[in-house]
């Protein structure tokens, strides 16, 4: 790979660990102000470009000349053999261009702001029933394994037709996938038994139809290609079941941490539950635990921000920091869920922005103002310093979190 | 000012639908469907907001 701007100094270790999420020291305001277009080294030892500006992180996101596809050699890989099944049909998150719009058009109406409404209902039966449970249960309690996991597992599962009784087999699984540490032979092993798993069950649907998206997606390909594609519905079912849990579940902890850790804007939430959809905006703002899945490659020279990027260069389009940028937010080092709307790239941005992105609002709404009604003496049980924050993973939030009421 | 959508171009995010439900819809198919194309007062502010928020570019405005 060749230095195309000479760099002023050696590439800085990307990420920066995060810690406790209120007591980080403003991340990535130095490289910001100084080199918002820096060459860094990952934990893989791969070098690649980082942009910690929000206007250029949105303006790669959008730009076609940066490719979504993870198999191209050089994409920025954060975890050994992140991206290893290259030989199987890739999922919409590597698709580029007309091939990445015919993949999400196959799904776009699952997630539409009205069908999710439509999903509240049974969301909230949901979230009430394992807060049923926690009141039920000895305290303190962790909330990660009481509400945070159990919430969006149980709600992707119903809506793909994936047996919930299941869920300790992919959600291990997935834990594994998203460490760093876990070595790439391992990585490769979780990935392919996830695939087996999810392979063996598109089957039982080809062969005995269920009203559920993944059945849905079956009947989509006979009708659209005379029969079913069992790679390409099992690396979807695989997609959705992994990003339909894990992220939404560090928001419901990191979240409800933000409110424990803020009982003025606690208070404000309880008496006014019509403020919470933008007060998880803010969350998501604030939180930004996706924060370099926002990754590219160059397809061919690009300037940005004065800087050449040469085909076939990484770049990572620090989410966190553009989220933190002075230049398009006020006071960015502050939580606050009055903030309003904004145009935070927490979800991303560009074609690839998070296809389920309103379930997870919804989902985080509904646990966020059920929490407020139903446990208004919620507390955490332990020092919010102390905590075990995802300093290890491809996505943020905390291991645990201990609470009483 | 009249708002533009391209459909060619959507991704279905929704994010325009979450800020100004007056001036956008999803279709059956869950791209964005314009409910008024020339939008007035606090519809118009909020319509420039979600042209800011889309993802794809799908949405443009056109000054009269």
């Amino acid at each position: 790979m060749t230095e195309t701007s000479a760099p002023t100094t050696e590439p800085t270790a990307f990420p920066q660990p995060r810690g406790c999420p209120f007591h980080t020291e403003a991340p990535y305001r130095d490289l910001r102000e100084q080199q918002p277009v820096s060459r860094v080294t990952l934990p893989t030892g791969m070098r690649s470009w980082l942009l910690t500006r929000h206007e250029d992180v949105r303006a790669m996101l959008a730009d076609p000349r940066f490719s979504a596809d993870r198999r191209t050699p050089g994409f920025p890989l954060f975890a050994p053999g992140q991206f290893a099944v290259r030989d199987q049909a890739p999922s919409m998150i590597t698709l580029d261009g007309s091939e990445h719009s015919a993949a999400r058009r196959a799904v776009i109406s699952e997630f539409s702001v009205k069908r999710i409404a439509a999903l509240a209902p049974r969301i909230q039966e949901i979230v009430d029933g394992f807060v049923d449970d926690l009141l039920a249960g000895p305290k303190p309690a962790d909330l990660v394994r009481a509400l945070s996991l159990p919430v969006p597992s149980l709600v992707i599962c119903e809506m793909l037709g994936v047996p919930y009784e299941d869920h300790d087999y992919f959600q291990s699984r997935t834990t594994r996938l998203i460490k760093r540490a876990t070595p790439a032979e391992e990585r490769l092993r979780v990935i392919t038994e996830l695939r087996g798993y999810l392979a063996s069950l598109v089957d039982a649907k080809i062969a005995h139809p269920t009203d559920d998206v993944l059945g849905r997606q079956i009947e989509r390909h006979r009708a659209e290609r005379g029969a079913p594609d069992r790679e390409v519905l099992t690396s979807l079912a695989v997609l959705l079941l992994v990003a339909g849990h894990e992220t939404t579940a560090n928001m419901i902890s990191l979240g409800t941490l933000a409110l424990l850790n803020h009982p003025d804007q606690l208070e404000q939430l309880r008496a006014d539950p019509a403020r919470t959809p933008l007060a998880v905006e803010e969350m998501l703002r604030y939180f930004t635990i996706a924060e370099f899945v926002t990754s590219r490659i160059a397809l061919e020279d690009v300037e940005l921000g004065g800087v050449t990027i040469r085909a076939g260069e990484g770049v990572v389009g620090e989410a966190l920091s553009a989220n933190r940028d002075d230049r398009a937010f006020t006071d960015p080092e502050a939580l606050d869920l009055d903030r309003g709307r904004t145009n935070h790239v927490a979800f991303g941005f560009g074609p690839h922005q998070c296809l389920g992105q309103n379930l997870a609002r919804k989902e985080l709404q509904i646990v966020f103002d059920t929490l407020v009604r139903r446990v208004p003496t919620l507390a955490l049980a332990a020092d919010v310093v102390d905590l075990p924050y995802k300093d290890d993973a491809t996505i943020y939030g905390v291991y645990e979190l201990p609470v009483t009421w | 000012m009249r708002i533009k959508a391209d459909r060619g171009v959507c991704v279905g995010a929704g994010q325009c639908v979450l800020t100004e439900p007056a001036v956008f819809d999803q279709g059956d198919d869950g791209l964005v469907v314009l409910l008024d194309e020339a939008p007035e007062g606090a519809r118009a502010e909020a319509a420039r907001t979600a042209v800011d928020l889309c993802p794809s570019g799908a949405l443009s405005l056109v000054e009269d």
